[in-house]
């Protein structure tokens, strides 16, 4: 209920102020492993003053986007995540009081305990890139689950590159 | 009789707290896999046991579990039913040429029968065909539903007398399986005799169960439950089902191992910042980090003495074995060849380790042999194999694998690697076995 008065708040004011120019800059993004999320069901802009609202997390395209994806037994954020984790980092500087949990996951090559390890690396990884642009380290929590929840169970590198993700989850929007 | 009051506590248990009933994680699709003929195998033959009361003879087929016993441990090869054809049941009966044709060197014969209060009396004797001589005789009294564990004693005194070491066929395993779909997952960390059978659940759970460890005395499993949202570890009483939370810190809590005295807790925690290795007294808690390295540090296993750990870290890049001794003096690289190895299990005099050895995308379960050179050999084909743990003996091995499915299944495996057998559900996952200790015969128990 709350998220759609929020909405609407959104709606409202796109429709009061017209055809508002947009500030927030949203880049195109790189093609990714996953398919895209499906579009918006609602035109959105930013309000006036170019902060993140709750109600973004649900329209903006880029804050729809809550899966960082990894080359094998690695934990650098590839490029191509870059926007991502900006505009994440983003969201939770202009709502100081929002929390994530990052949830390191692998793919299955290598051993549980090892892969509950680099899952941890990866999402540490995440949190730091998004303390670099000025989220508050409260704001995180981790938790690496390693291999133990694959999302994909073929032996094929298409199904591996999927399991190996940070999962940005909003315990707490604003 | 404690064994199977505790037994039958579990079973109660399990019902208790989930409300299904064990039948639904049967271990089932139990199948022997001989891999490869063994030449240099031992032939013994375990002819079925006579029956000798008027009652009908308990659905246990005693010589039979014997049978695959000696089978499954890559030591001996056994004449199969058609091929067994006399079958004495004492001694005065054994007629020895027809065995010498038969070229057997070792023959197991017995019966059974009712002696009241439901229970079965299983006599037992072991004759060198070439001697003709006895080499063992004995008798269990049992209720019919242990006759399993009465054949894998059994087994164990044979392979004893024969091997020259004990017998780890009356142990217990535990592992992890995992049913439901993605969305509706259900982990359940299960017990189970060494082949599979008499699974028991612990402990069930909708968030993962992972890397079960034995207390050296098989009272105790010490496993990872993430049911609070994050790894932490608990020390669960096998009997009781009683059970408390170990580490619950910030980060992963995780890989226990029991020091073989089963005062310490070896395991992994990242509260500081990087997964390293610590030791934890169980009795004050009192926790010393043993590993520095900012990098992954995980997987420690005791060395027999108790005096230094093995572990996994990828401090060189990728991961890798290394020893430490628990007095300081850094780390020692142990495994130097394939691209990466991990998840070590060290045999009972630490002559061996097993690892997880990595080249490109096949993982196989690899032995290095500590007093040839560091030799090391490949036990099981690949490509996904994980979780090598040794046997009490160190005559087996039990491994986790995925087959061709993407199903998870465990393999028991001879340390010839001649002879594999398969463990694996109808409808999930089996995965992170752990062999347990000797055990304690409940005739044997204060």
């Amino acid at each position: 209920m709350k998220t759609f008065a929020r909405i609407s708040l959104a709606a409202l004011l796109c429709v009061g102020l017209a055809a508002c120019a947009s500030k927030q800059e949203v880049k195109p993004q790189a093609p990714e492993a996953t398919p895209p999320p499906p579009a918006a069901p609602v035109q959105t802009a930013p309000v006036s003053n170019g902060k993140f609202t709750p109600a973004d997390l649900e329209t903006n395209a880029c804050l729809l986007k809550r899966r960082i994806y990894f080359n094998f037994n690695r934990a650098n954020i590839k490029p191509e995540f870059d926007d991502i984790v900006a505009c994440h980092a983003k969201y939770l500087v202009d709502n100081p009081g929002a929390r994530v949990t990052l949830q390191g996951n692998t793919d299955p090559r290598g051993s549980r305990e090892y892969n509950l390890g680099l899952g941890e690396r990866r999402a540490n990884s995440v949190e730091q890139a998004m303390e670099a642009l000025g989220a508050n380290a409260d704001q995180f929590t981790v938790v690496s689950y390693g291999k133990e929840r694959p999302v994909c169970n073929e032996m094929t590198e298409a199904c591996w590159a999927k399991d190996r993700r940070v999962v940005i989850v909003y315990t707490k929007t604003e | 009789m404690k064994l199977r009051s505790c037994k039958f506590l579990l079973a109660v248990l399990a019902l208790a707290l989930c409300g299904l009933p064990a039948s639904r994680v049967l271990a089932q699709g139990l199948t022997l896999d001989i891999i490869n003929g063994v030449p240099s195998a031992i032939p013994i033959t375990v002819v079925p046991f006579a029956f000798e009361s008027a009652a009908s003879p308990p659905s246990t087929r005693v010589a039979a579990v014997i049978r695959d016993d000696m089978v499954r441990c890559g030591k001996f090869r056994t004449l199969s039913g058609p091929d067994i054809v006399e079958h004495p049941s004492h001694g005065s009966e054994i007629k020895f040429p027809t065995w010498k044709l038969l070229k057997q060197d070792y023959l197991v014969i017995g019966r059974e029968r009712d002696v009241g209060g439901g229970q079965v009396k299983v006599s037992f004797e072991l004759w060198n065909v070439n001697t003709q001589k006895q080499m063992l005789a004995g008798a269990y009294t049992a209720l019919p539903e242990d006759l399993r564990g009465v054949a894998h004693q059994i087994a164990d005194q044979i392979y004893q007398k024969i091997i020259g070491q004990p017998g780890a066929f009356y142990t217990r395993i535990a592992y992890v399986t995992t049913t439901g779909s993605r969305k509706d997952m259900q982990w359940s960390l299960i017990v189970a005799d060494s082949d599979g059978h008499n699974p028991q659940v612990v402990v069930r759970s909708r968030q993962p169960l992972l890397s079960p460890a034995w207390s050296p005395n098989g009272k105790e499993l010490a496993y990872v439950s993430f049911e609070s949202g994050d790894s932490a570890l608990y020390l669960q009483n096998l009997a009781t089902g009683q059970r408390r939370l170990i580490s619950g810190r910030k980060g992963i809590n995780a890989a226990p191992a029991f020091s073989p005295d089963g005062t310490k807790l070896a395991m992994c925690l990242s509260f500081g910042g990087s997964p390293e290795i610590y030791v934890m007294d169980l009795k004050s808690g009192q926790l010393t980090q043993i590993t520095h390295s900012l990098s992954i540090n995980t997987e420690p296993r005791w060395m027999p003495d108790g005096q230094s750990l093995v572990f996994t870290s990828d401090r060189s890049g990728q991961p890798q074995l290394y020893s430490e001794p628990l007095s300081g003096g850094g780390a020692t690289r142990l495994s130097f060849q394939g691209e990466n190895n991990s998840d070590s299990s060290i045999n009972y005099d630490g002559s061996q380790i097993a690892m997880v050895q990595g080249n490109g995308n096949v993982y196989r379960i690899a032995i290095m042999d500590r007093k040839l050179d560091n030799q090391m050999r490949f036990i099981s084909p690949g490509p996904m194999d994980g979780s090598p743990s040794y046997a009490p003996n160190g005559s087996m091995l039990l491994y986790a694998a995925t087959d061709n499915n993407g199903k998870g299944v465990l393999y028991e495996v001879a340390d010839n690697g001649s002879v594999r057998q398969r463990l694996a559900l109808v409808d999930g996952n089996v995965q992170s076995p752990s062999w347990g200790p000797y055990r304690v015969p409940p005739s044997a128990q204060p």
